[in-house]
């Protein structure tokens, strides 16, 4: 059985090895006849200007071809501006003659992808089987024998590994503050103006301070590590390696061309549109929930609740999340993602979003109105019942990844106070954040006016875009599951977890109860809380736990070795069961005061 | 102010302290000379096994203590002076106190075997043993363990968690079958089997071999003569109160510290709680020495109510306690002998994977329900002691018996299992009437 898993590491880092050499494979060259672009004054414009530079022609690696091919696009779209101060031709609009800068870099994708050739564009197949197809065979090899071993909780050596061990909290800092300042700095470049960045910084200082100081959490300092093994440097590898890969993904496309490239026939196949990078993610995520959810189903063969959620969220990503939007894509119908709610879904009442499902017909329509339907029912009525679990632990896509493929860093979720008050204030700020834009969004569209008290709703929205649904969620959120565990967009970040947690707070049946004076305060359900929750220091007091992030994974409930933890629905004495201490065994009135 | 010095930062010594700080204003100070901050020993094996760091055994953080002013110290305690009312510390700091409570908790027996205090020999009840387990930890080829037992059973967990190969010399026929039925016992021994553990069944240590350089290397059975090779030996034949520094001291002691029910002992101001205390006023079906975390918890919350003038005696309750055989959690509710009295009559059922089993006591003539007994299966001490405290009868119970259930969702329920063997035994027609869920529960537990 160990040589068989043994294989399977073997074939999954090969497979990843492969994965990552295959962005230094294949050749670009630009020729005329490769520039496939319809506007005959930008392509004339991209010609002159690669004939100059001394690109057409030339057949290079696509490293060194990228950077040269945007330089020639910004020299074209320089030249066309130059032109048009001399005169557009008769009969142009002015923005079908100039060469906009929002075009260049969706240019440099197309040509980038045009002009590609290479092992990968002759053999796409190949490559998906020696990238994927190893992956998913060696991630088999390794898993399946796992449900041969005997049922129970299997969390032996975690703390001794290196991949899954974390960070002491210096290191985790060193990690999160370059990011945090490389994200605003990114999002200077990337927006041309200081004053999104700063806004930004500044609310994080007024966090921070409040943090620190209003709730006098400065002499709090949380635990250190006093592990002797320190941080896990196999688990810092992988951090950078995610981060890096949603860095690609989010801002430089144009770099993974050959892994879009490979599954170019499946996508083909699916909507009957070539690849885009949105289609190898959603592809790549679907089949990691898919492989991690089979390993999460080995690991807790004894228990139900977790087979029956873990199938859920892999029914749910790679169904509804991946299949479904690209079938309907194929029937020329909008891409949809079902369980896609308000505010996760940021863009869902941009105006794109809103015209293009209103042009859609009846089920365009009804797509418009079962989004709002979600958001207005669906959330409050199915949270009251369930809590916020019934989502973001069975049915989203985030939650989803984070279950599966996050499992093995749960543990690395910081529960100190501290880090609980950081989450409260950033939370609610990314909500109050979401549900302004959105509302400066719709008064754009509705009254045409685009500026309200100085904010302007697309610079808000490009910004929001870029900061929390790129930067936070994907950056951050997914490339920090070794660093901080594998819920940082889901407990800090995601507004819809937030609203849902508003409703799971004030207005829900849903608890976690307590078996009356069982706890021991061994603290394995705080360790392997994913949401960082101290649910130790409520199960040794016996109280229930009534908390507005649980996501209701039940880990804590599965881990604890005396069965004093359960998820439970309920409406009767929720307020008195929170506040009652069921540990204490003498009452006031036993007790005879001495004078 | 009054100044009250607990001598424990372990579940009794802390409760102590985080009691008297809720009820007063007094000056705390909590001296122990194990760790900086209080853990949960019973959390020791997770850190060996890679389940979790010391930090995360911490229950509180570590500016919890500075917060509720309770002051930590590390020292060790050498002498008491009760006339003078101070400590003296082996670093020869004088500490000076009002009340004094001895919060000593326990250490592991030996029994003068040949062998026994050689290097690589040690029992699992402080940091210390841990640290030591792990520094013999490396390249082990082999270990035994002595004694069976809760620290026994987890020891084996421990080594066999980091596949370290692991024989059991139990001196009883049948694991731990002192406190659990036949039954259950005989379910537990097979699930250490099951684990790959060698278990050997009623066997006595002999002695531990020296290697020469003062380290053992084998065992010596005594029945068989057998000598099997090791490189760490264990000793988990129970624990016993940690008093051996007190003997002569003037403080009364027996196997224990003895204290009355308000948990005072002979001395003025001097109480003691948890693991060291020998109770001298037994609560009726009780033992004088109950060296468990939750017995630990209820002195320490009571000894503060007396230290702050707020009389009251020492009641634990209803019996309880839970523990892990690996991977067959167990949970006891009232009163499960092993040997069955002549006064009760028992309901078995065991699942057939061999893991998971329900026992219910009730009295033979009255028929109420005396005490439950699971494996595997978990029930809500709430319930289970309400059913048991208001002397239910047993078809009540069993008829209600989903509201006891506390396992997790979507998992199956043998209520109406147990219910056929009743029925079978008594000649009865008993029907499930409620099933698992909190709705019934809450209303049942507020009647």
């Amino acid at each position: 059985m160990k040589s068989i898993q043994y294989i399977g590491i073997g074939l999954f880092i090969a497979a990843l090895l492969i994965f990552t050499a295959m962005l230094g494979i294949g050749h670009q060259q630009l020729t005329e006849s490769s520039i496939n672009i319809d506007n005959n004054y930008h392509k004339e414009a991209i010609v002159k200007a690669a004939q100059s530079s001394g690109l057409l022609g030339k057949e290079l690696s696509s490293i060194a071809f990228i950077p040269k091919l945007k330089k020639t696009i910004q020299a074209a779209a320089a030249d066309l501006d130059d032109q048009a101060q001399a005169g557009i031709p008769q009969g142009v609009q002015e923005w079908d003659f100039k060469l906009g800068s929002w075009k260049v870099s969706e240019y440099v994708d197309t040509l980038v992808s045009s002009t590609a050739g290479g092992p990968v564009q002759n053999n796409p197949w190949l490559f998906f089987l020696l990238t994927f197809g190893l992956a998913i065979i060696g991630g088999l090899l390794f898993i399946l024998p796992k449900f041969t071993e005997h049922e129970g909780i299997k969390n032996n050596g975690i703390y001794h590994n290196s991949l899954t061990r974390g960070l002491k909290i210096n290191a985790k800092l060193m990690f999160l503050i370059p990011t945090f300042l490389g994200v605003l700095v990114w999002g200077f470049l990337y927006q041309g103006n200081l004053f999104w960045p700063i806004v930004t910084l500044a609310i994080a200082g007024i966090i921070s301070y409040l943090v620190f100081y209003r709730h006098n959490s400065k002499d709090n300092n949380p635990q250190r590590h006093s592990s002797p093994l320190d941080t896990g440097w196999l688990g810092v590898i992988a951090g950078i390696y995610l981060v890096t890969f949603y860095v690609l993904l989010y801002w430089a496309p144009a770099y993974i061309n050959n892994w879009i490239t490979m599954v170019n026939p499946i996508s083909e196949s699916l909507s009957g549109n070539a690849a885009s990078r949105w289609f190898l993610y959603g592809l790549m995520y679907s089949i990691i929930v898919v492989v991690m959810g089979i390993r999460m189903m080995s690991k807790y063969q004894h228990n139900k609740y977790q087979k029956i959620r873990t199938m859920s969220v892999m029914f749910f990503q790679t169904a509804i999340a991946f299949l479904i939007p690209e079938i309907l894509v194929r029937l020329n119908q909008p891409y949809f993602d079902f369980k896609n709610i308000w505010p996760l879904d940021y863009d869902f009442f941009f105006k794109y979003n809103i015209d293009n499902l209103m042009s859609s017909g009846g089920l365009g329509i009804f797509m418009f109105v079962w989004g709002i339907m979600l958001i207005i029912i669906g959330v409050p009525v199915i949270t009251y019942f369930f809590g916020k679990r019934w989502y973001c632990s069975w049915v989203c896509g985030c939650g989803g990844l984070a279950e599966t493929m996050g499992d093995p860093f749960r543990q690395l979720s910081d529960k100190s106070m501290r880090a609980w008050k950081y989450e409260r204030y950033i939370i609610h700020g990314v909500l109050a954040s979401a549900i302004i834009m959105t509302a400066l969004v719709l008064f754009h569209y509705f009254t045409g006016k685009s500026t309200v008290l100085g904010l302007n709703s697309d610079n808000v929205k490009s910004w929001y875009g870029f900061f929390i649904g790129a930067g936070f969620s994907g950056v951050v959120g997914t490339g920090f599951y070794p660093l901080m565990g594998n819920r940082v967009w889901c407990r800090f970040g995601c507004p819809l977890a937030g609203y849902l947690g508003l409703v799971q707070k004030f207005k829900s049946r849903f608890r976690i109860t307590t078996n009356g004076g069982q706890c021991i305060s061994c603290g394995n359900c705080s360790t392997y809380c994913e949401m960082g929750i101290d649910v130790r220091s409520y199960a040794q007091k016996g109280q229930d736990i009534v908390r507005s992030s649980c996501v209701g994974c039940g880990v804590c409930s599965a881990v604890c070795p005396r069965g004093v933890l359960r998820l439970e629905n309920g409406s009767g004495d929720i307020a008195e069961r929170t506040d009652a201490l069921r540990t204490i065994h003498i009452t006031e009135d036993q007790v005879t005061m001495l004078n | 102010m009054e100044h009250i010095v607990i001598i424990g930062n372990g579940i009794s010594g802390i409760s102590t302290a985080r009691w008297v700080r809720k009820l007063s204003d007094y000056q705390i100070t909590v001296i122990s000379s194990e760790t900086d901050h209080f853990f949960s020993r019973t959390a020791l094996m997770y850190i060996y096994m890679g389940h979790m760091r010391y930090e995360d055994t911490k229950p509180y953080e570590d500016w919890f203590w500075k917060k509720n002013r309770i002051d930590l110290m590390r020292e060790h305690v050498s002498e008491i002076d009760y006339a003078g009312k101070s400590l003296k510390c082996t670093s020869g700091k004088l500490i000076k106190y009002d009340k004094l409570v001895l919060a000593l908790g326990s250490k592991s027996n030996m029994f003068g075997w040949p062998g026994q205090d050689l290097k690589g020999v040690g029992g699992l009840y402080s940091y210390q043993d841990l640290e030591q387990m792990e520094a013999y930890s490396k390249d082990l080829k082999r270990a035994v363990i002595v004694g069976g037992g809760l620290i026994g059973i987890e020891m084996a967990e421990m080594f066999h968690a980091r596949n370290i190969p692991v024989t059991m010399l139990v001196r009883e026929a049948s694991y731990w079958n002192n406190i659990l039925p036949p039954e259950e016992s005989k379910m537990v021994s097979d699930h250490i089997v099951k684990n790959h553990i060698d278990l050997r069944l009623g066997v006595n240590l002999q002695e531990i071999k020296n290697d020469g350089s003062g380290t053992a290397n084998a065992v010596v059975i005594k029945e068989t003569g057998e000598e099997i090779p090791c490189g760490y030996v264990g000793l988990t034949a129970g624990v016993s109160p940690n008093v051996g520094w007190l003997k002569e001291t003037g403080l009364e002691l027996g196997r224990g510290i003895k204290v009355n029910k308000y948990l005072q002992t002979n001395q003025k101001d001097v109480y003691a709680v948890g693991d060291c205390v020998e109770q001298t006023e037994v609560v009726p079906g009780r033992r004088p020495i109950e060296a468990i975390w939750y017995t630990g918890r209820m002195m320490g919350e009571t000894a503060a109510y007396n230290i702050c003038n707020k009389k009251i005696a020492y009641d634990p309750g209803l019996w309880f306690n839970s523990a892990k055989f690996i991977d067959i959690e167990y949970q006891v509710y009232g009163e499960v002998p092993a040997k069955l009295p002549e006064h009760l009559k028992t309901i078995f059922w065991k699942h057939t994977d061999n893991e998971k089993s329900i026992r219910i006591n009730y009295h033979k003539d009255d028929l109420t329900v005396k005490g439950f007994n699971l494996f595997g299966i978990r029930y809500r001490h709430e319930v289970c002691e309400k059913w048991i405290l208001e002397n239910t009868h047993i078809e009540k119970v069993l008829q209600n018996l989903g509201m006891a259930n506390f396992d997790p969702e979507f998992y199956k329920e043998y209520d109406a299992e147990i219910i056929k063997i009743y029925n079978q035994a008594e000649g009865k027609n008993i029907k499930l009437k409620t099933k698992r869920g909190l709705a019934k529960v809450l209303s049942f537990l507020n009647s």
